[in-house]
Formats: C-alpha cells, sequence, structure tokens
C-alpha cells in the first residue's frame, strides 16, 4: 500500500486486527458497527463468533484470552451493546485479563445528542477498563488500535475499549501500521531491581518457616514463568501455594504443594501462610479473599512482593520487600541469585518446618463423606473428584471454567491442575455467568481440547443462550452442573452468619436441564443417585457434542474448609462439626466481619 | 532479622502535593478525578492547564491528604494511568514553593472600604477592579496567606471569593524529571 492510499475506517479496523495475528473475534452486530461487519463479510482472515448477548462476547474474549496467553477480541455495537458488555470489562479488569473491546457509536456529530442507541461510552467504561479511546479521526484509527494492543498486553493486563463512531468506520484514511517508537508516556517496569533481588535473597536464605504464594500474575507472565516457579520452588525445597487465580502455574501433583489457599483454601495452605516466617509473593495482590482479617495476616513473617504492578504493592499489605517486574524475569533473577550467594540454607528448620506442615496435611481438610450406595446422595466434592478422575484417564488436555459459587470453589480444591492456562474462573469480580461464554472462548481457541464447564443450577442460566452459540458451531463443550436447587454459596453464608433464614436462595421452577439442552441440539443427561454419576460422565465424555450433564447433588451440603469474612487464618471452619449450633455465634465471626462480602 | 515498625500501623495523616505531567488529551482530567471518586480519596484542591503546546503536555497539581499508605497508593495508581508521564510528590522530595491566585470580592463604603484598602495594601493585593462601593483584589501567595486575607475581610463586606488551588514546583535548578 502507498502511503498516500486510502482504507475505509473498517477496513483500517479489520487490517489493523490482521497486523496484531488476530484470527478470531468475538462479537454481536448492530446499527453502529454494520460498516465493519460488512468489511468482515468481504474477507476471511478473521473468523467471527457470533454470541447471543454482549456480556458473553467479553467471557468468551476472556477464555480465549486466558487459554492461549493472547489478546481477545470483542465487537459489539453501540449503546446497549457496550453497557451489556461492561460486566465482562469490570471482570477483565479485576482478574487481569487481555481483551480489546471495539464498541460501535453513533457519527461524531451526533454524540452528546441522545441519539438513538447511544451511551457516553468512554465515560462508562472509564473505570471498566485499564484504558479507553474514542476515535474521532479516520487517520488516527490504525495508531490507536495498536496502541489499544500494546496497553492491553503490557504491564498487569486488562481490558481496552475503542469507541468507533460510524461515519469514522465509513470516512477514509490513511492506515498507520504497527508502531516502531515506544509508547509515549505507558511503559512498564519488567526488569526487577537486582538490589531487591539481592534483598529477597538474603531473607530467603535465612529462613526458617519460608512459602512462596504464588497468583494469577504468574500465569499472565506465559508458560515459562510457571516452569521458573516450579524450578524455584524445587530449588528452594520450599513449600507453595497458589491463589484461585494462579492454580496450574505450579504442579497440583507436586508433593511440595499446599493447595489453594485463602477463603476456602486448605488447612495446610494457610496455617502455613499462618505461621511463616518469611512470605514470597509472585504475582498475587493480597486479596481480602486471601488474607482475612487483616491485622492478624501472617503476623510475624517478613513479606516480600513481586508484582508487575506497583499499585498492588503495600495496598492492602505493608511488604518488607517489594519486587517490580515480570513474573518470569523476577523468577529468573531469584533463581540465579540464590545460585549465587554463598550462604547456607538452614535445611533443619525448613525440615522441622515440613514436619509441621505434614501434621496439618494429616488432618486432611478436604475430605467429606459420601455413602457407597449406588441410590445414595451424590455429594457435590465427589462429583468433581470423579469427574476429574475419569477425565484423567482419557489423558486428554482439558480446560475447566466456572460459575461463581460453590461449585466453582469445589473445582478449585478437587481438580489437580498440572499446567498453567487451564483453568478459567472469574476470581476477582465473582461473575455468575461466566464459565459458559468462556468455555466457548476456550474451544474456539483448542477445538481438540476437552471443554468442561463446571457449573450450578443457578449460574448456568445467567448466560445459557450460549448454548445456541455451542450448538451453532458445533463446540463439544460439556456443562457439567451440580444441581443442588440453591444458590448455593448464598444459602451456606446464609446458614452459617445469618440464622438460616434462606432468603431468596432457593433455584425455584428450575427448567428440566435434559430437555433444556435438547432444544439447544445438545445432549442432556442426568445422574439422580451415585449409581448413575460414572456413567453419565463416562457418556458426557464420550459424546463427540456440546452436552449438559444434571448432577442432583445434595443439596446442603457446605464447601470447606471456611475462613468467614473478617476472620483470621487460624480461625478456619473445617467442617460441620466446626459449625456452631443454630443461635450460636459462629467463632472467628464478629460484627465487623459480618460487614464484609 | 529485626522487623521495622510497619508504617501500616501508622494511621496519622498528612498533606501531599502532587504533580501530575500528563498528556493533553480528551478525558485525561476524568481519568485522574474518576481515579479518586472511585477508590475514596480526598482531593483538597486540583489545578490543571497546558504547559508544553509543542509536546501536548498539561501539568495537575492536586493536594490531597490521607495516611503515608494512602499516598503511596495514590502515587502508583496516578502511575499507572496510560496518559500519565510523570508524578512528583512534591512535599516529600524536597522543598518546593507552592502557591495559589484568589480574587476577592469587598463591597462597602465609609471607613470599613478604606480599611480593606489598607489591608490589601498591606497584603500586597492588586485592585483589579474598583466601584465607588467595591473592590475586586487579585492576590497570589501561599494558601494561609490567602485565608488570613479572606478572613480580614470578612467583616469589611467580602462578597465573594474566587481560587484558583495551589500550583507547585520544585526548588533548585532540578524539573519534573529529576
Amino acid at each position: 500500500m502507498t502511503p498516500t492510499e486510502t482504507l475505509s475506517g473498517a477496513e483500517i479496523v479489520l487490517r489493523a486486527l490482521k497486523d496484531q495475528g488476530v484470527d478470531v473475534i468475538f462479537g454481536y452486530p448492530g446499527g453502529a458497527v454494520l460498516p465493519i461487519y460488512d468489511a468482515l463479510f468481504q474477507q476471511n482472515a478473521i473468523r467471527h463468533i457470533l454470541v447471543r448477548h454482549e456480556q458473553a462476547a467479553v467471557h468468551a474474549a476472556e477464555g480465549y484470552a486466558r487459554s492461549t496467553g493472547k489478546v481477545g477480541v470483542v465487537l459489539v455495537t453501540s449503546g446497549p451493546g457496550a453497557t451489556n458488555a461492561v460486566t465482562g470489562l469490570v471482570d477483565a479488569l479485576m482478574d487481569s485479563i487481555p481483551v480489546v473491546c471495539l464498541t460501535g457509536q453513533v457519527p461524531t456529530h451526533l454524540i452528546g445528542n441522545d441519539a438513538f442507541q447511544e451511551a457516553d461510552t468512554t465515560g462508562i467504561t472509564r473505570p471498566a477498563t485499564k484504558h479507553n479511546y474514542l476515535v474521532k479521526d479516520v487517520n488516527a484509527l490504525g495508531r490507536i488500535l495498536h496502541e489499544a494492543f500494546y496497553v492491553a498486553r503490557s504491564g498487569r493486563p486488562g481490558p481496552v475499549v475503542v469507541d468507533l463512531p460510524k461515519d469514522v468506520l465509513i470516512g477514509r484514511g490513511v492506515y498507520q501500521g504497527m508502531p516502531s517508537t515506544p509508547h509515549r508516556s505507558y511503559r512498564p517496569v519488567v526488569d526487577p531491581d537486582p538490589l531487591a533481588i539481592a534483598q529477597a535473597v538474603r531473607m530467603l536464605k535465612n529462613a526458617k518457616r519460608p512459602i512462596v504464594y504464588a497468583g494469577g500474575g504468574v500465569i499472565n507472565a506465559g508458560p515459562e514463568a510457571s516452569r521458573l516457579l516450579t524450578e524455584f520452588v524445587h530449588l528452594t525445597g520450599f513449600p507453595c501455594t497458589n491463589t484461585l487465580m494462579g492454580l496450574g502455574a505450579f504442579p497440583a501433583s507436586d508433593p511440595q504443594f499446599l493447595g489453594m489457599l485463602g477463603m476456602h483454601g486448605t488447612y495446610e495452605a494457610n496455617l502455613a501462610m499462618h505461621g511463616c516466617d518469611v512470605m514470597l509473593n509472585i504475582g498475587a495482590r493480597f486479596d481480602d479473599r486471601v488474607t482475612g482479617r487483616l491485622r492478624d495476616f501472617s503476623p510475624h513473617s517478613l513479606k516480600i512482593h513481586a508484582d508487575i504492578d506497583p499499585s498492588s504493592i503495600n495496598k492492602n499489605v505493608r511488604v518488607d520487600c517489594a519486587i517490580v517486574g515480570d513474573a518470569a524475569r523476577v523468577l529468573a533473577a531469584l533463581i540465579a541469585a540464590w545460585k549465587a550467594d554463598p550462604t547456607k540454607p538452614d535445611t533443619g528448620a525448613l525440615a522441622a518446618w515440613w514436619k509441621q506442615i505434614d501434621l496439618w496435611r494429616a488432618r486432611d481438610c478436604l475430605r467429606y463423606r459420601q455413602d457407597a450406595a449406588p441410590n445414595a446422595v451424590i455429594k457435590p466434592q465427589h462429583a468433581i473428584k470423579r469427574l476429574y478422575e475419569i477425565v484423567r484417564e482419557t489423558g486428554r488436555d482439558v480446560f475447566i471454567t466456572t460459575e461463581v459459587g460453590q461449585h466453582q470453589m469445589w473445582a478449585a480444591q478437587f481438580w489437580k491442575f498440572e499446567r498453567p492456562n487451564r483453568w478459567l474462573t472469574s476470581g476477582g469480580l465473582g461473575t455468575m455467568g461466566y464459565g459458559l461464554p468462556a468455555a466457548v472462548g476456550a474451544q474456539i481457541a483448542h477445538p481438540e481440547a476437552l471443554v468442561i464447564d463446571i457449573a450450578g443450577e443457578a449460574s448456568i442460566l445467567m448466560n445459557i443462550q450460549e448454548m445456541s452459540t455451542l450448538a451453532q458451531y458445533r463446540l463439544p463443550v460439556k456443562v457439567f452442573i451440580l444441581n443442588n436447587e440453591y444458590m448455593g454459596m448464598v444459602r451456606q453464608w446464609q446458614e452459617l452468619l445469618h440464622g438460616g433464614r434462606y432468603s431468596e436462595s432457593y433455584s425455584a421452577a428450575l427448567p428440566d436441564f435434559v430437555k433444556l439442552a435438547e432444544s439447544f441440539h445438545a445432549v442432556g443427561l442426568r445422574a439422580k443417585s451415585l449409581g448413575d454419576l460414572d456413567d453419565v460422565i463416562h457418556e458426557m465424555l464420550a459424546v463427540d457434542r456440546a452436552v449438559i450433564a444434571d448432577i442432583c447433588v445434595d443439596k446442603h451440603e457446605n464447601c470447606f474448609p471456611m475462613i468467614p469474612s473478617g476472620a483470621a487464618h487460624n480461625e478456619m471452619i473445617l467442617g460441620p462439626e466446626d459449625k456452631a449450633p443454630y443461635g450460636a455465634a459462629q467463632p472467628g465471626v464478629t460484627e465487623e466481619g459480618m460487614v464484609l462480602v | 532479622m529485626l522487623k521495622a515498625l510497619s508504617p501500616a500501623h501508622d494511621t496519622s495523616t498528612r498533606q501531599a502535593v502532587i504533580a501530575v505531567l500528563v498528556e493533553n488529551e480528551a478525558g485525561v482530567l476524568a481519568r485522574v478525578i474518576g481515579l479518586f471518586s472511585g477508590r475514596g480519596y480526598n482531593i483538597d484542591s486540583l489545578t490543571v492547564a497546558p504547559v508544553d503546546e509543542e509536546k501536548q503536555l498539561s501539568r495537575i497539581t492536586i493536594v490531597t491528604s490521607g495516611t503515608a499508605m494512602v499516598i503511596e497508593q495514590i502515587k502508583a495508581q496516578l502511575d499507572r494511568l496510560v496518559p500519565v508521564h510523570k508524578v512528583a510528590d512534591l512535599t516529600t522530595e524536597g522543598p518546593h514553593i507552592a502557591r495559589e491566585l484568589a480574587l476577592i470580592k469587598v463591597a462597602g463604603t465609609g471607613e470599613k472600604r478604606v480599611e480593606a484598602l489598607r489591608i490589601a495594601d498591606a497584603f500586597r493585593a492588586r485592585v483589579v477592579d474598583a466601584t465607588t462601593e467595591s473592590f475586586v483584589f487579585e492576590m497570589t501567595g501561599a494558601t494561609d496567606k490567602l485565608d488570613a486575607f479572606v478572613a480580614l475581610m470578612r467583616p469589611l463586606g467580602l462578597v465573594e471569593v474566587s481560587r484558583t488551588g495551589i500550583v507547585a514546583m520544585a526548588r533548585g535548578p532540578k524539573g519534573i524529571y529529576g
């Protein structure tokens, strides 16, 4: 193309996407983006996946991004298209998922006139995105789109909105390709300060009760970061725990893995966090689900925090050593510095620490009681455990998405993730309805892989329309519903914290999920009791089509362990036996904590 | 290893004067203000104007208050906004000059009018508008000087005050990039 050759704005959009290596976008058409849809129609390089709701478009792009490490791309129209996308954008913001969302807009001369399907998209999405743009000049469009991709994937990743007025899409201008100069103002630090690394290694070498606490930042830094994390943990002999976002960053089958930490984390992970003397946090953000009551969080430890986002450091928890940088580069530097430092670690103290951890492990905090009779009620934990075991036997590469609630926590506890990018769940925002559209994105990215949405009967109804997307693209996603006829986590909190008053948490008037599946051209299966469970799982995996498996589980099972909001790690409820009798105060639950979510 | 007394337990608040150099583009001020309201930070005053037409840069001066941990957060949050070039905490980075401009309207006749003019002279306020029964004074200075002047004008017929909020700059030869 000669520099003076012009393209329409819509053509520039597709050209920029192509130059960014985009091969699939998730979207829904409408008046303001018709020029882009017209241009899409006339090309084959970029595949468009038609979702059934704009929120699902963003979640699908998130599923695509998380399972591939690439930027997910969304295309929606103005007004309601953009406002529907907002939940997905905030979800991506909270979980640091790189997404570029193109929104249509009314023509520039109508902006501010309350035109049909007009919304102040940049205004509404300003706190919902990492950054956003309103393009007013077609000649700036190429540059802005490339900048949007750069911002979405650089530093701490996140969602970026580019708002595109219709006249800019129709008008003709010169396409500016990939920029050759660095961004004027946004240049996140990725290489750690060697002095901070040296300080961290000194602390770690002198540790007697160390712990490595790794989060989603390790996943976002790419598979190499997970490999380096494993290398570092093996090199040091330290115990390692992962956050909900970090599951898969360290192999779950490794003897040095303590499981997930936090509100529904394992006994050993949380007590090790509470009792450690040196904590190394890599790519996690001391979220309230992890810390519990802040003033009692790991009270006797020196804390090292490595994060690519300087604003995450010293936000909730004051740390003793701050390292700003990309998780992979931080880990590589820590490994090199650890090897170079002549100080011998205190192996005696570490052995004693492991002995203590093994005692905690022996509590077997995830145990549950499954009656073995074929007509026994299925325990939800057992359903996931069997699903995991049967899937593992197949040896297939598997991606797990979830909705939000009890089933999500049980999935996090019972699925053993050995590799990064296989676990797609809404952590920060906690968006019910995330799992099915995220599974769409993961299955589009990995057509040969097994993609399972572990769901609850309440959450799945929040984006159930995406069953239609599965049918259109013949996506063999498996929806595994733990159906307890309750918004289980709400019910659990009402039981433990609100005197058993189950206000509005019963899933009344549920559809027949088997018939629902069939009406969406999918296969519907149901397991009513233990005797059906394995057969349903086998059949679900054998069918090369979308499946809804309705697993009828114990209606009153609670998710343990649990640290009630506002309680400390050592005030964990391990099981029903720790539960206060009705009317009595639950230990660890305070007035102060009741205010918390 | 001894652990330093954690500033997390330091609940005393301080005022901070923060200078922010930003791209002069649409929405940048909304991003800064939205960050403060969205995260519950205080804005005591805020001024903004373009300072470099060629490079299209604007400078925002924010006066805020909070605990040491909150001020550190504010700076980090500002710094990660995409159009932000530089954030400087003038309060902690050495001595700085902070100035404010005010327009002060005083109405009155007779002895009060003479007294207002005499005090204005002592404070080096300039008369920028006058009628037979009013003055508008223009005054530049540190915030407490302006406060003192306004307080003195109150019994002398103060009608209204318009103030810019603080603009500030570090003393010495170095610029904001240090």
